[in-house]
């Protein structure tokens, strides 16, 4: 087990450097981009930026500051509002689309499992059919759809939640349901396939034949198997989550990471991109490795090999 | 044991998706938007672009059919106007993954052993990002060009292709009929071309099924997001977002292309999983 | 006075009592019977063997019996199914629970798939002693561990935490057994439960299984495809057909007297240790009374001896090793073997034993480590595309799975034209397509099967096809790989008298793999044993079988169940 988390971890590590070396060279070779010696930028922005990234130092040593600014967490000051340093912005902003991820996460596996679960036993029944039609529907149901929706109806019409803002947990219900309920209609789907095909194998049926339970051999026997698919979704689970939060965020105004990514995105501000693509990277590679020790955990032949 | 008409595979697939009511209703919706959005445009008597200021807002009646937006252009040139773009999107963006991915995934699951591991670590790699956020990065970087939209879109997509190309690959290379043909001194491509492809179709064409709605929703969010094609030209999902902020206002503008947007992405789910039941070959072996 | 219904009924009621049992199975296209109208009953105390090939329907009565069908697509359209007087057919799921693994216990196939790999198998031995509250959580435990050690699984007391997937099959298969006798049923239910094993394992656990179920007094229905392994486990034998129950009799009178002409075929065309032949009785040979081939014939004398044939193919010192991350496997060590021109080498080995690997790499579709391969005397050399084209001409193979072995997406006219194409054999188009028609006819085939796709035929057509394949080249030596081991006993001898037939009007030599003692003997003129990838023992058949050297040659042939080891079953 321990070798896994280790081998892993190590992997990790070329694929970050990858990523930031990438990065590095399609900013400086970019058309247009920031260091394009024929961009009018203020005086002020220009000197910051020159004295950070060594601009005219040569290309080898601008690399090895960029590398070692990187390890340090600093990611430069931001283009368009040199006052703020990446990394500051990003720690206020991303506080607030963490609660979002893990509320919609949460809404999203307390509503797909059991619904997917029951489906699966009660195969081609109503039972069946409804959730997973729903369940179809609220796949191909956008975020960006669904949202300004849910707001028409629940906040402009009932006037039962707040629409926009992130200023007290009433706050987050709507946000937090449209993304849940995108990826609670996945994890129905997928819960009932895998549970239906774990159904179906060998040893379910010697554990009929020793005389278990219907309940027994759905939580004993077939849930951990069955419950796989869904384990090894969280991988793009949680990549589509971050992105979704740029959807969730722009609609319902709330500040969060996403928001500030797209902003910047939209008033060029390179650095923060850059600063951003990083950090998402490095996130999305922590919560892989998670994913791939909770695998491990469950499935006992994984545990013993590398 | 019993002879049945001479029915190739294909065929047997062709008539079990015929009797899928669900994917032949997917089938002629599918065909219907398409031929909406290829002739709406030239049948309207509005042009997407042509604006009237006298009437804004205005909801659907006998002239507009599906209303006007703020600048007083026709909803319905606009809608079948942004349905090309967006399924032309869909379409080419699943073919360049389709080309790339089946390849990559072919050559890497036949020549298997240390070409093979390379080239799937450096899928790996790539699969743990979240494309989208390069996508992002790169329309900031270089501009908001057409091509680069649907390349891009099309780049994210082939890394899963090439993932199932592979396995099916590596499957397929350890049957019987395989080592046969090798046995027979059959020549590599030969093997490639005649006895791997064909057999592969299969799940590759559901994919590319599925992958069309998957590429759809990644333009629609990038157009959302406004990084996508730019006004006056419009998607499903950029007219998605105008209508969106204009919802209070003039809730058809949401309404409609949401409605086109959704239909068209749950109709190909519908026909891609009606294409995995009746090419599931389990099915069709007796013995 | 006691009233007639309360005497207890004697001798016609057994534990277990079916009639007019009807099952069918609803699919796209259509409704299949898979039993039709059976009786069949069960004594306490007896071992009763239910005998059929694929398709008989005795897998699905057995799993009837604890209503383990999946009921769509099968339903049970009528007949009963008494159990202590009761009819099960009539219970509800709940009490139909109350009896499965208590009262009557069931043992399966494949014992890799049938333990859930997510739990230890220590807990699952001791579940059914839980479930039906025979024991606190405790003492099922400490129960689970004695009756796997009474039974052989000695690792479960150094590792009380181990799980199915570090056990091999046969050791599976006694924790089955363990898991099913635990409770102490009154019945147990054993679905083919060795056909997946070694010949020696199979032993093994079938003595096991006899011991334990001996020794409690527990009634057995052991379903089988293998009259022999039946013959020697059984008290009574239930033969099946296609659905219908053909004959029922202790185990003596049914091989001493068969009375219906299946039975009597089933019987005589399995290639046994005790016979001798040149060609397998088949069931049209006893379908058709004017047959004269039934029985035993002359062994048929070659003209050339033996020893006067020349070599063919020869290895020395052959070694295939696999490297994976971190060990080697040799597969294949230092085989030296030589076979002569237009005889059969037989290669016997159970799993694991290398045979596969050593056929494999004889014709080049494995990279050998060291050791030389010599073709005509003369090292085989395939350097470039001419030299392989060349080799690969003469020397072909013949897959186990006959499902797997042909492309799907070809025409069987398509699939047999392409080698002649790729090796330039046949002037044009309507040459190579009479060479085509020619091969079918002559592997029993017609010239109407070419337009058709591989998933039209059956299993045993589909291997005569790949015959037909292995012959387009008209190749002088061909490897057969457990070519008949997925066969029924009826199908496999038709197929083996085909290739002892294309033998002698070709002049063919074959190296032929088999785990199967008696179809090995039926077909070669030499053997060599193979144990762990080293030959063990070569000889010609008659000294290997009669006196065999090694003692691991002698386990292989004890273990070979038989149904009477003193007396010669053809009379």
């Amino acid at each position: 087990m321990r070798r896994l988390v280790l081998s892993r971890f190590l992997q990790a590590i070329p694929t970050l450097w990858v990523i930031a070396t990438l990065t590095f060279f399609m900013t400086r070779f970019a058309p247009g981009g920031p260091f394009d010696s024929e961009k009018a930028i203020p005086q002020e922005i220009k000197a910051k930026l020159e004295s950070h990234f060594g601009l005219d130092r040569p290309l080898f040593e601008q690399y090895l500051m960029y590398l070692s600014n990187l390890l340090q967490g600093d990611l430069g000051p931001s283009f368009k509002y040199p006052e703020w340093d990446v990394s500051e912005l990003i720690a206020t902003a991303f506080p607030v689309s963490l609660t979002l991820g893990v509320m919609s996460l949460l809404i999203a596996l307390c509503l797909g499992i059991p619904v997917g679960m029951v489906a699966a036993l009660r195969r081609n029944s109503w039972m069946d059919y409804l959730p997973m039609s729903l369940s179809m529907v609220g796949i191909c149901l956008p975020t960006f759809v669904l949202g300004p929706l849910l707001i028409f109806a629940l906040s402009t019409n009932l006037g039962v939640f707040p629409p926009l803002g992130w200023y007290g947990p009433d706050d987050w219900i709507l946000p937090s349901l449209t993304l849940g309920l995108f990826y609670g209609a996945y994890i129905a789907r997928l819960t009932r396939a895998g549970m239906l095909e774990t159904l179906q194998l060998d040893y379910i049926r010697t554990a009929r034949a020793k005389g278990a339970s219907s309940w027994r051999i759905l939580t004993k026997h077939a849930a951990k198997g069955g419950l796989l698919p869904v384990v090894t979704f969280l991988g793009p689970a949680f990549a589509g989550l971050i992105t979704g939060s740029f959807v969730i965020e722009s609609i319902f105004f709330i500040p969060g990471l996403g928001k500030f990514f797209v902003t910047a995105a939209f008033n060029r501000d390179y650095t923060m991109v850059l600063g951003t693509v990083l950090f998402y990277a490095s996130l999305i590679i922590f919560l892989n490795l998670m994913v791939d020790v909770l695998q491990a955990w469950l499935d006992p032949k994984a545990r013993q090999t590398k | 044991m019993s002879m049945q008409t001479s029915n190739s595979l294909g065929k047997d697939a062709w008539l079990r998706l015929r009797a899928n009511r669900m994917a032949m209703l997917s089938l002629f919706v599918l065909i219907g938007i398409f031929i909406i959005s290829l002739l709406g445009p030239l049948l309207s008597s509005f042009s997407y672009q042509e604006q009237n200021l006298d009437k804004v807002f205005q909801p659907p009646d006998k002239e507009h059919f599906l209303g006007t937006d703020n600048l007083g252009r026709d909803l319905f040139a606009r809608t079948t106007y942004g349905g090309r773009i967006s399924l032309a999107v869909g379409l080419l963006a699943t073919l360049v993954s389709l080309l790339i991915g089946v390849s990559y995934g072919m050559i890497a699951g036949y020549a298997g052993g240390r070409i093979d591991s390379f080239m799937m670590r450096g899928v790996d790699v790539l699969y743990s990002l979240p494309f989208i956020i390069f996508v992002i990065l790169l329309m900031v970087l270089f501009g908001r060009n057409f091509l680069l939209l649907f390349i891009a879109i099309g780049a994210v997509e082939w890394l899963t292709m090439a993932r199932i190309t592979r396995a099916q690959t590596l499957n397929l290379k350890n049957t019987e009929f395989i080592e046969a043909a090798r046995a027979l001194g059959y020549s590599h491509l030969r093997i490639i071309f005649r006895h791997i492809l064909p057999n592969l179709l299969g799940p590759i064409i559901v994919y590319a099924t599925l992958t069309v709605p998957a590429v759809m929703l990644l333009e629609a969010v990038l157009s959302f997001l406004g990084l996508g094609v730019q006004a006056p030209m419009s998607s499903w999902g950029s007219l998605i977002k105008e209508g969106a902020e204009k919802m209070d206002a003039a809730p058809w503008l949401l309404l409609f292309p949401g409605l086109f947007f959704c239909v068209t992405l749950f109709a190909l789910n519908f026909l891609g999983d009606g294409l995995r039941d009746a090419l599931d070959p389990k099915s069709s072996q007796d013995g | 006075m006691p009233s007639i219904q309360s005497l207890p009924r004697m001798d016609s009621m057994g534990q277990l009592n079916i009639q007019n049992l009807s099952i069918n199975f609803r699919s796209r296209e259509g409704i299949v019977q898979a039993v039709n109208d059976i009786d069949l009953k069960i004594k306490e105390g007896e071992i009763v063997g239910l005998v059929g090939e694929s398709g008989s329907g005795k897998s699905v009565t057995c799993n009837s019996i604890l209503q383990l069908l999946p009921c769509p697509p099968a339903e049970i359209s009528h007949g009963t199914i008494e159990w202590t007087g009761k009819d099960l057919l009539k219970k509800s799921e709940p009490n139909m629970a109350q009896i499965r693994g208590k009262e009557i216990s069931m043992i399966f196939q494949d014992p890799m798939s049938c333990l859930n790999p997510y739990l230890t198998v220590l807990e699952q031995v001791a579940e059914p002693l839980i479930i039906h509250n025979l024991a606190t959580p405790t003492e099922a435990m400490q129960q689970a561990s004695d009756i796997l050690a009474e039974v052989g699984v000695d690792r479960i007391l150094t590792s009380p935490n181990a799980y199915p997937h570090e056990f091999s099959g046969g050791m599976r298969q006694r924790v089955m057994i363990a898991m099913a006798l635990i409770t102490k049923p009154a019945l147990l239910l054993a679905d083919e439960p060795t056909t997946a094993l070694d010949v020696t394992v199979q032993a093994k656990i079938l003595s096991i299984l006899k011991e334990a179920c001996l020794k409690r007094k527990i009634s057995v229905l052991f379903v089988s495809h293998d009259l022999g392994l039946v013959a020697e486990l059984a008290d009574r034998v239930v033969v099946m057909y296609r659905g219908k129950v053909i004959e029922q009799k202790d185990t003596a009178s049914l091989f001493q007297n068969p009375e219906h002409p299946y039975v009597k075929a089933l019987i005589a065309c399995r290639p046994t240790l005790e016979s001798s032949s040149d060609r397998l009785p088949t069931v049209e040979d006893f379908n058709n009374p004017n047959s004269c081939c039934i029985g035993a014939n002359e062994s048929f004398t070659s003209t050339l001896l033996l020893h006067e044939r020349k070599v063919l193919l020869e290895t020395k010192e052959l070694t295939v090793e696999f490297s994976s991350k971190d060990e080697k496997v040799r597969a294949v060590n230092d085989v030296n073997l030589a076979i002569r021109e237009g005889t059969t080498h037989g290669l016997v080995g159970e799993s694991g034993s290398g045979k596969t690997t050593l056929g494999r790499s004889i014709l080049q579709l494995l990279q050998k480590t060291s050791g030389q391969i010599l073709l005509h005397g003369k090292p085989i050399v395939i350097g470039n595309s001419q030299q392989q084209l060349h080799f690969r001409r003469s020397m072909q193979i013949i897959f186990q799975d006959p499902y797997a072995s042909l492309n799907p997406r070809l025409t069987i006219e398509q699939t047999l034209i392409e080698p002649m194409i790729v090796h330039g054999i046949g002037n044009n188009n309507q040459n190579r397509k009479e060479r085509v028609v020619a091969l079918l006819e002559e592997v029993g085939l017609a010239s109407e099967h070419l337009s058709r796709y591989p998933h039209q035929f059956s299993g045993g057509q589909r291997q005569r096809i790949c015959v037909a394949r292995a012959l387009t080249t008209e190749p002088q030596f061909i490897v057969c790989d457990e070519c008949v081991s997925a066969m029924d006993v009826s199908v496999q001898a038709q197929v083996l008298n085909l290739l002892k037939s294309l033998q002698e009007s070709r002049g063919l030599t074959y190296l032929f793999i088999s785990h199967d003692l008696g179809v090995v003997k039926f077909m070669s003129d030499e053997i060599s044993v193979m144990q762990h990838g080293t030959i063990v023992e070569t000889g010609t058949v008659d000294a290997i079988y009669q006196k065999p050297q090694t003692e691991y040659t002698r386990q292989l042939i004890e273990a070979v169940p038989r149904a009477n080891r003193s007396t010669n079953i053809f009379s």
